[in-house]
């Protein structure tokens, strides 16, 4: 197989894993904070987490479009902070594909979180912060929920196409990830080399959906 | 056998679309004409009220996939030659039918004439601070990107501008992504730019036709559109002298009127 296939797979995977770690850091907190509140608030944000799932990613792509340019206060913003523009960059990627694989995350975390017995917690808080809560009750207990939700959203990010086409522009080795690139040569046409990325995109996508279906179904694997 | 009688309304639906389609044709146009074709319908319409006319622009290479896979159209209007004349050999189109239609041109286009100063011509796109991002079609399969890598080569400033190129999926992106802001300049279709809706935004310099390969554009119809009279009408008023007057309107350079 050609360099540029390397290529675009490496960044494929780059940018899921930078996606999913970032969705760790920021989704454990969010979900945390999306149980806590009362049903009025929680329900209207709730959905607009969710709604990734079932918008077309054309309408994530253009909007992320329009704020993303230059001219735009969110752009400029981000041009002054970084000296780098948003649009066609891999961070830009990176924060389309948090938005695009939100829900895959945030919809485990939440009910593992939510799963765990009221008594623990409450035993808990008599001794710790909250905080240490967080990370010494509630994690652990949430973990096989937190594993499934990043790979899902792992998953859900090899799978993005249409929100990278509509603010990637396909350059080679930043935003050229390897859906686009078989798209490419789909159009050229070339089938030779449309059906190596898609084999490895099937059986990679195949490998970590069968991971998840393991997880759920084997629950004891993460008892401590 | 014995068929189940709930299977009969199938064979009826089946029989009965090829006498709804009758007037109906299906066009895929090339993603330059996206404005074009739509004032050609509309012309068409106004003397042909009974035909449906369907209309998809996109790509010319995405098409002409299409069509090899057996997509329904019947009329392609490519933005070159070479994607219709690829699809005669597989019998997916009739040969007889392939013609130039128009001889596209490409220009040089900002929405941000006050930073990218267009009187220094090309050259501008060197200036990196003013030139972040140049977007231009993709030329593994758009013919505009193929002509807009050529005018950059054959100007000697591909290598300093490599870097900074953004690629569009077909040559409507391509302008999307300049219209926008999010690239500072960008190489499209002339024909985009003589639309309503992106007349009269930023500035254009034209493109020096000696510095790319004439962007020919052929039309075809497919082998089951050939044989359909409402499509050969289609095709004979893309011809006549009222779809070349707005061809011209368009930007579109045209090719001697055949007999």
């Amino acid at each position: 197989m050609g360099a540029e296939i390397w290529q675009a797979l490496g960044l494929t995977f780059q940018l899921a894993s930078i996606t999913t770690l970032l969705l760790l850091l920021c989704g454990l907190p969010l979900a945390h904070f999306l149980n806590s509140l009362p049903n009025r608030f929680g329900v209207v944000l709730e959905t607009i987490v969710a709604l990734p799932i079932v918008l077309p990613p054309t309408v994530l792509g253009f909007y992320l479009l329009v704020i993303f340019a230059p001219q735009n206060f969110f752009g400029a913003l981000w041009q002054r902070l970084f000296g780098q523009q948003l649009a066609f960059s891999f961070p830009g990627l990176v924060l389309g594909s948090m938005l695009y694989s939100l829900p895959f995350a945030i919809q485990p975390f939440q009910s593992a979180l939510r799963g765990i017995p009221r008594f623990l917690i409450e035993a808990a808080v008599l001794e710790a912060n909250p905080i240490q809560v967080f990370w010494h009750v509630r994690l652990p207990l949430a973990l096989r929920g937190i594993v499934v939700g990043a790979t899902l959203a792992f998953a859900h990010t090899i799978g993005e196409f249409g929100v990278v086409m509509m603010i990637g522009g396909s350059i080679p080795g930043i935003t050229k990830v390897a859906s686009v690139a078989l798209y490419n040569e789909v159009q050229k046409p070339n089938y030779a080399v449309a059906n190596q990325y898609a084999v490895i995109l099937l059986a990679s996508s195949f490998c970590l959906l069968f991971a998840v279906v393991l997880l759920q179904r084997h629950s004891r694997w993460f008892d401590l | 056998m014995v068929w189940p009688a709930c299977l009969l309304p199938l064979f009826f639906a089946v029989e009965t679309v090829p006498a709804t389609r009758a007037e109906t044709v299906t066009i895929a146009a090339a993603a330059d004409l996206t404005y074009c074709i739509e004032d050609l319908n509309r012309s068409y319409q106004e003397s042909h009220p009974d035909t449906e006319l369907k209309l998809s622009t996109g790509s010319s290479g995405n098409f002409s996939t299409q069509i090899q896979n057996g997509a329904p159209f019947d009329v392609f209007l490519s933005a070159d030659i070479q994607y219709p004349k690829n699809l005669t050999s597989g019998g997916f189109v009739d040969p007889s039918t392939l013609t130039v239609y128009a001889v596209g041109r490409i220009v040089l286009w900002t929405t941000k004439p006050d930073t990218v100063n267009l009187d220094r011509g090309i050259d501008v796109l060197r200036d990196r601070a003013a030139v972040k991002k140049i977007a231009i079609a993709n030329p593994e399969h758009a013919p505009y990107g193929r002509a807009a890598k050529s005018i950059l080569e054959n100007s000697g400033i591909w290598a300093e501008v490599q870097d900074r190129i953004v690629q569009g999926e077909n040559i409507a992106q391509t302008a999307q992504f300049a219209q926008t802001g999010n690239v500072d300049a960008g190489f499209v279709a002339l024909s985009l730019l003589l639309s309503p809706n992106l007349k009269h935004i930023g500035r254009y310099i034209e493109m020096d036709p000696k510095l790319y390969p004439k962007l020919e554009q052929a039309m075809v119809l497919t082998t089951a559109g050939s044989k359909r009279p409402v499509v050969r009408a289609y095709f004979q008023f893309l011809q006549s002298p009222a779809a070349r007057a707005i061809f011209n309107q368009y930007g579109f350079t045209l090719p001697a009127p055949n007999g």
